[in-house]
């Protein structure tokens, strides 16, 4: 019951939250000036009339309120418009590069828990091991380098080598699951690591920090005195309570993990939702930007209210309310 | 290792009462706990090094004969018009793309660099404190209202609304640096709003506040010196973040704009290339590498001297060194342990 009304506030302030997004967005493209696509698709030799027929087809003509209006009822509609220059629905575009991207979130998001949390875990149990030193320096230089300088030197230095030797496994652009799933490992491995290496970086150091300052509580001393094995003591009492401030880290890393989607697949030639938003803000195609904008407004409203739920089903003080 | 070195020096001074006692204020303390910090040390000296090679670059450019933005598409391209590997016709890290010289070229990469990262951090981090003072002194409503404020600037992914301003407003340097600005105080604003919300129960605080002081001077005159600290190890944490940050933005076309050289569109151009030149990816990765590296270094240092309880992985050697040297004086029957005669080991 409890968690029935939780989920319906949390999605009626999703809702809110979205069209907030939804406006600003809108507002924000429409202010400036719509001619450059009329110029485009009118071609360079187009008379001011040719232009204005070309406004007027996309509807540019009107009042912005108007047009405010029209997107609004659409998007209540699920329908996120038209691009300007092929005229596909932006629901199609959209539907058709997601394969790609969200491969890369999940395989991604998967690695970096893993990574972070399990590194983090040894290095605190072992603190000042030689262990917990050589990933204190990979913590270090995760956290220096640029996403995309991560993904430039995993091909320099393991694509390039790889292939020139034979070794085809591992490829850059993207091949779907259908092609076979160890090719979709092969196209998608260094997307992965280089998509988790900053953030594993992070959370090792988060989860480490955390799991040390919750060994020296007296309840560890408790569990321990008690009897229990080491494993169930790190496991069940450490490390479940050390994981609420990372769970509640990942719900706002899930914004900033969608920029670094747009910046893995520009490395590695993905077509996914990020490739076609940078281009469409390229060629000013407003529909388009604006309805990545929205589902990505709408992915991570969704993904923090399931980290909310986690929160709550991993730490019994916090009740859902 | 510090706190021993605190109570040493407080012994010291008790023990010699009529010796001037000299006040160390925790800004000496904290000097001194650095200077003998030998990774911050050498931080330190490799980022002075980064902005002096910064200030030569025109030095180099003039060394080389060759201007950053000029081509050499006979002695810098080969017969493929690939670049060319380095040391090669002068060039002695190589070319880019279009027959650059790369090394004049990261330099001058490096003044863009330091630049957006320390003007974006002194914005980001004057916006954040004032901010985040105001919400943590003032609670309630500004409070509430300051606060989800800047949970939504946390929460929004930043790098797509940094895409879409850079277009909306067109890339140049004052854009990038107003939007790198844009997404970076709040993180600042939330631990001020913290710190503050602790200094502003101090009996101090109450005592000025007796005295008739307004909040604006409470905030500025007594609540700010006690932030500096934490805001300052912020600060210096921040200033790699901003340069990954404006790279990002360059790699992805959207912050400088060739052909002005940054390590961002420097390195942005060389994914072209990356099969053929290595060079061309490997040196701006280094120099951006070591620059946040740095960074990062000398704030985790400073950190560390100003707040001795945080506990260092790298101590650990020396702690068991101390320890063995420790144990090899008492055998050999001498009182003198080394943790009162090596103050520095903090």
């Amino acid at each position: 019951m409890a968690i029935a009304r939780f989920l319906i506030r949390r999605v009626l302030t999703g809702i809110v939250v979205l069209w907030l997004v939804a406006t600003a967005a809108f507002f924000l493209f429409f202010a400036r000036p719509v001619n450059t696509v009329a110029h485009q698709l009118a071609g360079r030799a187009a008379t001011p009339q040719v232009i204005a027929t070309v406004i007027r087809n996309l509807g540019l003509n009107q009042p912005i309120l108007v047009q405010y209006w029209h997107f609004l009822d659409n998007l209540l509609h699920f329908n996120l418009g038209y691009s300007y220059y092929t005229q596909q629905s932006v629901n199609t575009m959209l539907k058709q590069d997601l394969p790609p991207t969200a491969s890369v979130v999940v395989g991604g998001v998967i690695l970096w828990l893993i990574a972070g949390l399990a590194v983090g875990i040894i290095s605190a149990t072992r603190a000042r091991s030689l262990f917990d030193r050589f990933s204190a320096v990979a913590v270090l230089i995760g956290i220096s380098l640029p996403t995309f300088v991560i993904g430039e030197l995993l091909l320099l230095i393991v694509f390039v080598p790889l292939n020139q030797h034979g070794f085809h496994w591992i490829q850059d652009q993207y091949a779907g699951p259908s092609t076979g799933i160890g090719n979709w490992i092969g196209h998608l491995i260094l997307p992965w690591i280089t998509l988790a290496a900053v953030q594993a970086a992070i959370y090792t150091r988060l989860t480490r920090g955390q799991l040390l300052d919750v060994l020296g509580e007296d309840y560890m001393r408790m569990a321990r005195a008690k009897g229990l094995s080491e494993r169930r003591v790190i496991f069940r009492h450490g490390v479940r309570a050390a994981l609420t401030p990372v769970v509640s880290q990942l719900g706002v890393d899930v914004g900033q993990l969608l920029g670094g989607v747009i910046v893995v697949e520009s490395v590695f030639g993905l077509n996914g939702l990020g490739q076609v938003s940078v281009q469409a803000i390229d060629t000013d195609n407003l529909p388009v930007i604006i309805g990545f904008v929205v589902l990505a407004a709408a992915f991570v409203v969704v993904a923090n209210i399931i980290v909310d739920l986690t929160y709550a089903l991993l730490d019994p003080r916090v009740r859902i309310a | 290792m510090s706190i021993t070195e605190l109570e040493f020096e407080a012994a010291s001074a008790e023990s010699a009462p009529e010796q001037a006692i000299e006040g160390r204020s925790q800004w000496q303390l904290t000097w001194r706990r650095l200077s003998h910090d030998k990774v911050a040390v050498i931080s330190l000296i490799i980022i002075v090094i980064m902005i002096a090679l910064a200030i030569a670059a025109p030095a180099f450019a003039a060394l080389t004969g060759h201007p950053p933005n000029s081509a050499y598409p006979n002695t810098g391209e080969n017969a493929a018009g690939l670049p060319v590997s380095p040391g090669t016709n002068g060039f002695w890290l190589g070319t880019d793309g279009t027959g650059r010289d790369l090394l004049v070229r990261i330099l001058y990469g490096a003044r863009i660099s330091l630049f957006v990262g320390v003007l974006t951090t002194v914005i980001a981090t004057v916006a954040g404190v004032t901010i985040g003072m105001v919400a943590g002194y003032f609670g309630g409503v500004v409070d509430t209202v300051l606060s989800r404020f800047v949970d939504a600037v946390l929460a929004f992914p930043y790098v797509v609304l940094a895409l879409a301003l850079a277009v909306v407003l067109g890339p140049s340097l004052p854009v990038i640096i107003g939007v790198i600005s844009f997404f970076s105080w709040a993180g600042i604003s939330r631990i001020v709003r913290g710190q503050t919300l602790s200094i502003k129960e101090k009996e101090y605080i109450e005592a000025a506040r007796s005295l008739g002081a307004g909040p604006f001077r409470i905030m500025f005159v007594h609540i700010l010196p006690n932030l500096l600290a934490p805001v300052l190890v912020l600060a210096t944490l921040y200033i790699p973040q901003a340069i990954i940050f404006e790279a990002t933005l360059s790699y992805l076309g959207l912050g400088i704009q060739q052909p002005t050289a940054s390590w961002g569109n420097i390195l942005g151009d060389a994914q072209n290339f990356y099969q053929q030149a290595w060079w061309y990816v490997v040196f701006p990765a280094a120099a951006l590498l070591i620059t946040t590296l740095a960074f990062n270094l000398l704030g985790d240092g400073i950190r560390d001297a100003m707040d001795p309880r945080t506990e260092r992985i790298f101590a650990a050697s020396r702690a068991r060194k101390l320890a063995r040297a420790r144990r090899r004086s008492r055998r050999r029957g001498q009182g003198d342990l080394p943790t009162a005669s090596a103050p520095g080991e903090a």
